[in-house]
């Protein structure tokens, strides 16, 4: 393959759960792709349909919303307002012919530095696979 | 208020395919409430929209604008100046306010972006239902504040029909049979002896059927 | 009731129609009656031969109009079909498919070939049937159409106020449905209908006969039976499925279990027999129900067994008028 396709991806992360995560994983010393940039949010309720679309229309290959487990959201309920956005956007790609794979969403506790690890290696991958967004800003 | 649906994007995509710039002009009043075509929506569609031109190489100016509402004269004359930038507007304004602006713009290209459905409450975050019909003679007095117009699938003035079963409809089995709700209020009013009143035969020529109608207020109106 | 001959009902006055229905009841006897459905095609052979099976054990016979909203031939040409052979029509005619001025015009039609008895209901909607994606009309309800049809015989005159010539001559019926929700205002209902001028009833097909009797006690409370002839509807059982499906799946409808599990204990092939025994039976019983003024047979499909539950019954032979 003569261009290594190197993925832009998006990652929202909560402050409360993924990104302490994601601090986790550094301080560990755990390696996980560089190509996932890391946005933090006080919480995945925060995000909305559009901050996703954009990231989308400005070129991003995937993004990726990274929350607290389920029932365990800091602020209780921001993590299923999430899961439900994501879920709507994933169905607008699909309706206008782009991978709805590219949006992807994950739940995981402050303490599980692996699992951050693990996710993100595993959205890189993901979209390594698809191949670049179609979508030039 | 008046309650609309986003139309599926492929259908408003097969619509503004042939437009090179595109507004997409929004309206802050009952498509806002409803979430179908307020400024959000507009935002969320013209990404949508620019996401998809970009990934097909189609070169499209997508622009957003939202005004106050698209059913009054002053508002819509707030894009004058602007309008003849584009080759068409797709308005998430309901059919209202669709017609209205391409009245006012009627050399612009007009392309519905929500599909208007009925006239309707907000239950809860998300859930919208139809309550009225705007028949023009409103009987609600009679019927304990229910409409059996809009809330009756069959409209019978004098129901329920043989078809209701533990208080839903026969055509929907969670839908409330508007009968049954009129018997409770009744019956929660203390006036159930009302419901052997029979109704009497609609005057329907206020509604659909009596044609295109017109509400004029002769003391409010500016000119002589 | 005690009977009365043709020639005392004639003579008191009380027969406000033509109708051979009205003057069996009037005469004081149980009245019979059944139902055809028409084909969904042109060939009234295909009403005309269920008629053939049925008119010696009935009064009269109702035809169907486009029931549970599938598109057939209508109510008005098979009622037509059904007197030109000499049987005595009920027209069904529903405020589904039809504005005011079609009813009226369809009313005229009718009392145009002396169809002398009709039945005005609602009709189930469309969504039920071919065409879901039609309109419907409902410019009148049921109780309405009961009104226009009795201020059409009665005061000779059309919605809009102009007379009419030759006023309709129709026995106006109405339906009933002792089973559906509310229960509380079933008989209200009944009472509704009968002030707007229904003349007599035909109910919904009866299972459970304890909670039909129970509607008919309120009914007579309220003086109701004897202002309005009530037939009480009855179906036969093919099958424990059929019953089954029928408690599940139609609404208004009370099947008791009782009748299911009688039905499912016998073997599939004497299931139809055990179906016509239970409807008999339920005949026989409500016969000495006050009130009762005769029996709707609905055996759809199933015409050729009318006669044998009109004859177990012991309502056979039919009285000659």
């Amino acid at each position: 393959m003569a261009d290594k396709f190197e993925p832009q991806i998006i990652g929202f992360c909560c402050k409360y759960c993924a990104y302490a995560a994601a601090d986790l994983a550094g301080s560990m010393r755990l390696s996980y792709p560089s190509c996932i940039k890391i946005v933090q949010v006080p919480c995945t309720g925060r995000i909305d349909v559009i901050h996703i679309l954009k990231a989308i229309e400005e070129g991003a290959d995937g993004v990726m919303v990274a929350g607290c487990l389920e029932g365990e959201c800091h602020f209780l309920t921001g993590n299923l307002k999430a899961k439900k956005r994501v879920k709507y956007v994933r169905k607008i790609l699909e309706d206008i012919g782009i991978e709805p794979e590219r949006v992807v969403m994950f739940n995981l506790s402050s303490a599980m530095g692996p699992r951050f690890a693990e996710i993100a290696t595993e959205m890189a991958d993901t979209i390594k696979k698809i191949g670049p967004s179609r979508v030039r800003s | 208020m008046i309650i609309a649906e986003k139309k599926p994007i492929g259908e408003i995509i097969q619509e503004v395919k042939g437009y090179k710039r595109l507004l997409i002009l929004g309206c802050n009043e009952c498509v806002t409430v409803c979430e179908a075509g307020g400024r959000k929506e507009v935002g969320t569609l013209a990404s949508a929209l620019r996401i998809y031109f970009m990934k097909e190489g189609v070169e499209k100016q997508i622009d957003e604008r939202t005004l106050e509402r698209q059913c009054d004269h002053e508002y819509l004359e707030e894009i004058r100046d602007i309008a003849d930038q584009y080759d068409a507007i797709l308005s998430l304004a309901c059919g209202v306010g669709v017609q209205f602006t391409a009245e006012k713009y009627h050399t612009t290209p007009l392309i519905p972006g929500v599909n208007t459905c009925f006239l309707g409450a907000n239950e809860q975050r998300g859930v919208w239902t139809e309550r009225c019909q705007a028949c023009g003679s409103c009987i609600l007095a009679r019927t304990g504040g229910i409409c059996p117009i809009s809330r009756c699938a069959k409209r019978v003035m004098n129901g329920p029909c043989g078809g209701s079963s533990k208080g839903k409809c026969e055509i929907n089995k969670e839908l409330d049979c508007a009968w049954q709700l009129i018997i409770d209020r009744l019956r929660d009013l203390g006036r159930l002896d009302d419901y052997e009143i029979v109704a009497p035969i609609k005057e329907w020529s206020t509604e659909r059927s009596g044609g295109p109608r017109k509400v004029v207020r002769a003391d409010v109106q500016v000119s002589a | 009731m005690s009977l009365r001959t043709l020639d005392q009902v004639k003579a008191s006055g009380e027969l406000r129609t033509s109708s051979r229905l009205e003057k069996i009841f009037r005469m004081g006897h149980l009245a019979v009656t059944s139902e055809c459905g028409p084909p969904r095609g042109s060939d009234p052979k295909a009403v005309t031969e269920k008629a053939l099976l049925i008119k010696d054990h009935v009064d009269a016979i109702n035809i169907t109009d486009n029931q549970t909203s599938v598109t057939r031939m209508c109510s008005l040409a098979s009622c037509i079909h059904l007197k030109q052979m000499g049987c005595e029509p009920v027209l069904q005619m529903v405020t589904r498919d039809r504005n005011r001025i079609a009813l009226q015009s369809d009313i005229l039609g009718a009392a145009s070939f002396d169809i002398n008895n009709m039945l005005c209901l609602t009709g189930d909607h469309q969504s039920f049937g071919d065409c879901k994606q039609g309109q419907n009309v409902h410019d009148l309800d049921s109780m309405q159409l009961i009104q226009t049809l009795r201020h059409m015989r009665d005061e000779g005159k059309f919605l809009g106020g102009d007379d009419i010539k030759r006023p309709p001559d129709l026995f106006v019926g109405a339906a009933a449905n002792p089973f559906a929700d509310p229960f509380e205002i079933r008989v209200p209902r009944l009472a509704k209908k009968v002030a707007c001028g229904a003349e007599f009833i035909q109910t919904q097909c009866i299972y459970n006969l304890d909670k039909f009797e129970e509607w008919m006690r309120r009914v007579r409370e309220r003086g109701l039976h004897e202002k309005v002839f009530i037939m009480a509807g009855m179906t036969p059982m093919k099958s424990a499925g059929m019953a089954k499906y029928m408690k599940n799946r139609v609404p208004g409808m009370d099947v008791p279990d009782e009748v299911i599990a009688r039905l499912s204990g016998v073997a599939k092939d004497k299931q139809p027999q055990e179906g016509i025994d239970i409807c008999v039976e339920a005949i026989q019983r409500l016969k000495e129900v006050e009130g009762v003024s005769g029996f709707h047979i609905m055996a759809i499909e199933w015409e050729e067994k009318v006669p044998e539950i009109v004859e177990r019954a012991g309502l056979y032979p039919r009285p000659q008028v």
